[in-house]
């Protein structure tokens, strides 16, 4: 695979692996940390069914072959099963990332007659899940059920679980929850600050202690469950000195798929300034990948700065990310500050110290939910909307 | 990784549980697809892959490839690429 080359020239375009089809925004939940576009209730009319598989077919031609359903909550769109099989059709392996709401028998069925190949069923408000886990209560009656229709339709048993300040401190007992629920894989994922997340970010960045603790609780977990459930431990950048290899690098492998049909090199690219992506109902996929100047705008080295520019890390890292870069930096083509060379790393060494107050709530603005009211809001604070902590 | 396998001629494999195996025409090449990854295989693996399809024998597979391609000792690359693919959990052993 062609990777970011050491000159500074236009490299070599691989053909995209993964589709991310972002198939809705609509959502029955309202998570905290959700990585969604907080300015969401600005977007267009959803694409059509068959716009949608328009987007399958020419993606899959030019060569994407992983396929991820996601949203929102993809299955609020009541043509999902038009789209799976369509995909399977195709030959894409198909993932259906849900919160398992509103995932019938009737529903299930129709995926796995369709050819859906994989379910990862994510807990969405884990506290709560938790908490009605211990208390033998509803939302983990619902996933139970889920749980057990993915089991009786043959799916791997994959659960997500987002941690963040408030519910970390419980990975035991969230471990506990998955091994009840028949999990063969668990991914601990803290959240990354994007979104929703950003804008809460005092909220859940957790302390260094409370990451070290569900560290060590995961591993005393593995040794104790062994082979029989795999845990992935994804730790949160903020905490890391090496920048993420963001997507692989800039329109490397991954085309994200808005629900208005705007296509994206990644899920949240859509905030940066000066950039125009276009939409999936105007242009060919093949164009948009190869051709179109969003996606070539931070292909290859060539837009670095320093220290990235002559870091020999950048054939690894790609500079980090750049949606986060703006983010924390007002530039995109800035190192992105989590790497400890970034002149502007400073302010993730703010962010974290800043948690590093056990128990306290740090900030004086309340948390904010994902839903339509809070995104109208956030759109009118300013004309990106991008959502810098408040 | 799973334990490494012991296996005779009589052995059947099949695909792993999740995997499944197919032609890229984009990669030009056989892949193996998983939740969220994919295994580019080479061109012998491939040929062994194609007909690992939960009835064959080890033998038999032995036999197809040998007519396919006369003259070539393929008995090592065999077992070896089968102990690989059943080490990563791209094929188990099917019970009879």
């Amino acid at each position: 695979m062609e990777t970011a080359g050491s000159e500074s020239s236009r490299p070599e375009i691989s053909h995209p692996l993964w589709l991310l089809a972002e198939v809705t925004y609509k959502c029955p939940l309202h998570c905290v940390f959700c990585y969604n576009p907080v300015d969401y209730t600005r977007y267009g009319p959803e694409l059509s069914t068959a716009d949608w598989l328009k987007v399958l077919r020419d993606s899959r031609a030019i060569g994407a072959t992983q396929l991820g359903f996601s949203g929102g909550e993809p299955l609020m769109r009541d043509d999902l099963e038009i789209l799976v099989t369509e995909a399977r059709k195709l030959g894409y392996y198909s993932n259906l990332i849900t919160s398992g709401v509103g995932l019938t028998e009737k529903r299930i069925a129709a995926f796995k007659e369709g050819g859906l190949d994989h379910i990862q069923l994510s807990f969405q408000d884990s506290t709560r899940e938790m908490n009605d886990f211990l208390s033998s209560t509803k939302t983990f009656e619902l996933k139970s059920k889920v749980a057990n229709l993915i089991q009786q339709y043959d799916y791997p048993m994959v659960l997500n679980i987002v941690l963040h300040r408030m519910n970390i401190d419980h990975t035991w007992e969230i471990l506990e929850m998955a091994e009840a629920m028949g999990a063969e894989y668990v991914e601990l994922a803290n959240t990354q600050y994007y979104g929703w997340a950003l804008v809460n970010r005092d909220q859940l960045l957790p302390t260094r202690e409370q990451l070290k603790r569900a560290e060590e609780a995961t591993n005393n977990f593995r040794a104790r469950v062994g082979s029989k459930m795999k845990i992935y431990f994804v730790v949160p950048d903020y905490y890391a000195d090496r920048p993420k290899a963001c997507m692989n690098g800039w329109g490397s492998v991954f085309i994200t798929v808005q629900a208005d049909g705007t296509v994206l090199p990644c899920h949240e690219a859509r905030m940066l300034p000066g950039l125009t992506f276009p939409n999936a109902r105007d242009h060919d996929m093949k164009w948009i990948w190869y051709d179109s100047p969003g996606f070539n705008t931070y292909r290859g080295d060539a837009w670095m700065k320093e220290p990235c520019r002559t870091c020999p890390e950048k054939v690894k890292d790609f500079g980090g990310c750049r949606c986060q870069a703006f983010m924390l930096t007002g530039d995109a083509t800035n190192a992105d500050p989590v790497c400890s060379l970034s002149p502007h790393h400073h302010i993730v060494t703010d962010a974290v110290e800043k948690a590093q107050q056990p128990g306290q709530r740090v900030t004086v603005h309340p948390i904010v939910f994902r839903d339509d009211k809070s995104s109208r809001e956030l759109s009118k604070r300013s004309e990106h909307a991008t959502a810098t902590p408040v | 990784m799973n334990d490494p396998v012991k296996f005779t001629e009589d052995t059947v494999f099949d695909l792993g549980r999740y995997f499944r195996f197919q032609w890229e025409p984009a990669q030009q090449g056989h892949v193996l697809l998983y939740p969220e990854g994919m295994v580019k295989l080479s061109g012998s693996a491939g040929e062994i892959m194609k007909r690992v399809n939960g009835s064959a024998t080890v033998k038999s597979i032995m036999e197809d490839l040998e007519k396919t391609f006369p003259g070539v000792d393929l008995r090592g690359d065999v077992t070896g690429f089968l102990e690989v693919a059943h080490g990563n959990g791209w094929i188990r052993v099917k019970q009879a």
